[in-house]
């Protein structure tokens, strides 16, 4: 071993420098030609150009008349972007149980009735899950279209414009993204609460 | 499970099978070769290596000398051990350094070797939680080990290989190669350029790669946000490729700015099985018939296949706790899922990366149904030869080969032989202390656990799941795999120097005998097939491999699972 312990250091500082150094910031130059948009968080703005949250990552929706997103177990009071994370509570959980509990009774008055998808009461594993299953945006339909006085059907159709499929008919689900989601309703039945900026 | 649920696992394997012959002949030419792919663009670069690592040529040429299993062991260990002693270092000192603009102050000394244990041993097991903890150089320098220790894997895979499959002329050789030689190729003409493409292909996804500060927003609602940010895709890339698992943020693969798509998702399972599906490819090759290779690749299929028809059922069962409050469970266990993977791609995931000693997730393990749970807690105590690690997965499935070759012996009454040559005291010594070492760390330790307070505190769940966490805790960082039931706190000083201690023996107490029954083969003389012989490269021998693996790791590790997923699934409905 004692023969091998130059050429390991040595080994060790050059590949550090080519593969700890060099290539992730050639990767690094190289997308921010090519896809600087992606690149720097997929950021959507407002048309005043004004950021207001990724595409890709969850925010807290409360009012109303948006679609709100799944509850998220990131951070504290959830959708901390700086702290992703699932709950980790097991399947026999008594803390999960009484979690889901009590979000079903907030949720339930909704849309009474009709049984709350489990994706609405379940967190996320990253908990910034930035979509929803059609059901699970189809379900606030009710609320929404009472909140913002239209036709549940309207916002129904919204919902289904806005329904990605599967990648090539076989990956993943089908999903709805909640945040382009809320601007399209915006876009389509007016701006439900001004910016407090 | 939903039909596109089965089309998907589908194309997956029809996917690894199609890439595992053509992906498996090019790293046969890497290493194996007497000329190198692109030696023209590279050769010039990889002599330049060998150059500023110090490597010392054969006279005339530039390839470096040949050497012994102990110097090859020593060059890996000296290696590895350098490369502890630098990650370590950078973490601690990471707030004096660039690319820092959160201006994370040094990662606490327990900490910080449990990180650069865990990286260096290719586990990626985090007691971190790197979007709150790491400076992006630090990132980057685990990146660094992303590829080094999957180098590493591959080199010790390649060693037996050449060990087991070399035929000697009566002066024998006694070299398995040489590891500098094996790290550098495996960089320059297979790791890097493919990760360079798929992180390209990955931040056209939406994955990032930027040195920015977080970024902060106010949302339409009024909401301040913050954005974590960071040079994300160029480590996804050669986490999933390499095998290693460690996540650029806490969420791992569930993180919608590592793993944005349903697609993105699909390559990353793909990548992970890629090398490791087309090293059986280059070892039957290099034993100059592919069937070998085949046979090993027909056992490893149908281990991987039987866990991930088990997992995916259980995953899209309802949750039996959650029944009665009026809820709608037709999509299956959600909880700790994302919307656009649903359950049978979170189930799929969690089987490649623990047939793989990857240890990437996309979804909660802790929050898996308790037999959904179980699957990947079988896959790790299996040893991870389901495909395995880069390299680790070959070199698993070998020792069991010879387990196997020699339980076949004991039956027709033979001495045991494989590829021609005999299987002896000496190898079968060093190959039961291979089988041995990995459930006495996990058990060992894990009964450590169960009873000491320090260990206890630390649960995350109660009842017979809190034992389920402690035991995949240890499986997973002896099984160098990193993947957790993470509900655990494990940033303690008891949980990061047990980890630490079970990925160190789980990685060099395993690799060392495997260089040694290596060296003791390579010499060997082979003698031609005769009526007598047990043929290894067909689907008796194949089936015969599964039932190895499967007693060993089933008659080792039943009594533990019994008293932790088992019972949990029993209890069907009940709350703890």
């Amino acid at each position: 071993m004692r023969e091998s312990l130059l050429p390991a250091f040595r080994a060790v500082l050059v590949t550090l420098f080519l593969t700890g150094l060099l290539y992730p910031l050639a990767v690094t130059g190289l997308s921010q030609v090519l896809f600087a948009d992606r690149a720097n968080g997929s950021l959507v703005k407002d048309e005043r150009g004004v950021v207001i949250g990724s595409e890709l990552i969850a925010q807290a929706f409360q009012s109303a008349g948006y679609i709100q997103p799944r509850p998220s177990a990131a951070g504290d009071k959830g959708f901390d972007p700086t702290a992703s994370g699932g709950s980790n509570l097991g399947p026999t959980s008594k803390k999960l149980r009484d979690r889901v509990a009590a979000e079903v009774l907030r949720l339930q008055p909704d849309n009474p009735g009709v049984p709350v998808p489990a994706e609405l009461v379940t967190t996320s594993g990253s908990g910034l899950d930035p979509q929803l299953s059609p059901a699970g945006a189809l379900w606030q339909v009710p609320r929404v279209a009472k909140a913002r006085n239209v036709a549940p059907e309207r916002v129904r159709a919204v919902v289904e414009a806005q329904t990605e499929a599967r990648d090539f008919g076989i990956l993943g689900e089908p999903r709805v993204n909640v945040l382009l989601l809320n601007l399209a309703l915006d876009r389509q039945f007016g701006r439900l609460t001004s910016p407090k900026r | 499970m939903t039909a596109a649920g089965w089309m998907q696992m589908i194309a997956f394997a029809v996917v690894v099978l199609a890439l595992t012959k053509p992906l498996g002949g090019y790293l046969h030419r890497v290493f194996e070769g007497e000329r190198q792919p692109l030696p023209r663009l590279l050769g010039p670069i990889e002599r330049l290596l060998y150059r500023l690592c110090g490597v010392r040529g054969r006279s005339g040429s530039g390839e470096p000398a040949e050497q012994t299993w102990s110097q090859y062991a020593g060059a890996l260990l000296a290696f590895s051990l350098f490369s502890v002693i630098g990650v370590y270092v950078l973490q601690r000192a990471q707030t004096f350094l660039h690319f820092n603009p959160q201006r994370f102050k040094g990662v606490d000394p327990a900490l910080a070797f449990n990180t650069a244990v865990s990286f260096t041993t290719n586990t990626d097991w985090q007691a971190y939680s790197g979007e709150s903890v790491l400076s992006y150089l630090v990132q980057m320098a685990l990146g660094w080990q992303n590829f080094a220790s999957a180098a590493v894997g591959l080199g010790v895979a390649l060693a037996l290989a050449r060990g087991l499959t070399s035929r000697p002329g009566p002066a024998g050789p006694r070299t398995l190669g040489n590891f500098w030689r094996d790290l550098v190729r495996a960089l320059l003409y297979v790791l890097l350029p493919a990760s360079i493409v798929v992180a390209l292909f990955f931040v056209s996804q939406g994955v990032l790669q930027n040195l920015s500060a977080y970024k902060e927003l106010t949302t339409i609602e009024g909401l301040k946000q913050v954005l974590a940010m960071g040079p994300v895709a160029s480590q996804e890339a050669i986490k999933m490729l390499g095998t290693n698992g460690g996540g650029f943020f806490n969420a791992n693969s569930a993180h919608p700015f590592e793993n944005p798509t349903p697609l993105t998702n699909f390559v990353q399972l793909i990548l992970i099985f890629a090398i490791p599906a087309a090293l059986t490819n280059t070892y039957g090759r290099m034993a100059r018939s592919e069937r070998q290779g085949w046979a090993l690749f027909g056992s490893m299929g149908a281990l991987f296949i039987a866990g991930a028809i088990a997992c995916s059922l259980a995953e899209a069962q309802p949750n039996p706790a959650l029944r009665g409050l009026g809820i709608e469970q037709s999509a299956g266990n959600m909880e700790g899922k994302e919307a656009r993977f649903g359950t049978p791609a979170s189930a799929l995931f969690a089987v490649v990366t623990t047939d793989a000693s990857c240890g990437a997730v996309n979804a909660m393990h802790d929050s898996f149904t308790p037999l959904g749970g179980l699957v990947p807690l079988v896959n790790l105590q299996l040893g991870e030869v389901i495909f395995g690690g880069v390299g680790a997965g070959l070199y698993g499935m070998l020792m069991m080969v010879v387990l196997c070759v020699f339980i076949a012996g004991l039956m027709v009454g033979r001495t045991p032989e494989y590829l021609g040559k005999k299987i002896e005291a000496r190898e079968m010594k060093l190959a039961m202390l291979y089988v041995l070492v990995f459930p006495i760390t996990v058990l060992g330790l894990s009964a450590w656990a169960a009873v000491a307070p320090q260990g206890v505190s630390s649960l995350g769940n109660t009842g017979p799941h809190g034992l389920s966490e402690i035991l995949y805790a240890f499986t997973s960082g002896a099984a160098n795999n990193g993947s957790a039931f993470a509900g655990l706190n494990a940033n303690t000083p008891f949980w990061n120097l047990g980890m630490a201690a079970s990925m160190l023996v789980g990685r060099f107490f395993m690799i060392v005998p495997v260089l040694a029954i290596a060296g003791s083969m390579i010499g060997k003389k082979v003698v031609p097939p005769g009526p007598g012989t047990f043929p290894t490269d067909n689907a008796l021998f194949a089936t015969l491999l599964v039932g190895v693996v499967v007693v060993v790791g089933a008659l080792t590790f039943f009594p533990a699972l019994a008293l932790g997923p088992v019972v949990e699934h029993f209890a069907r409905g009940r709350t703890f």
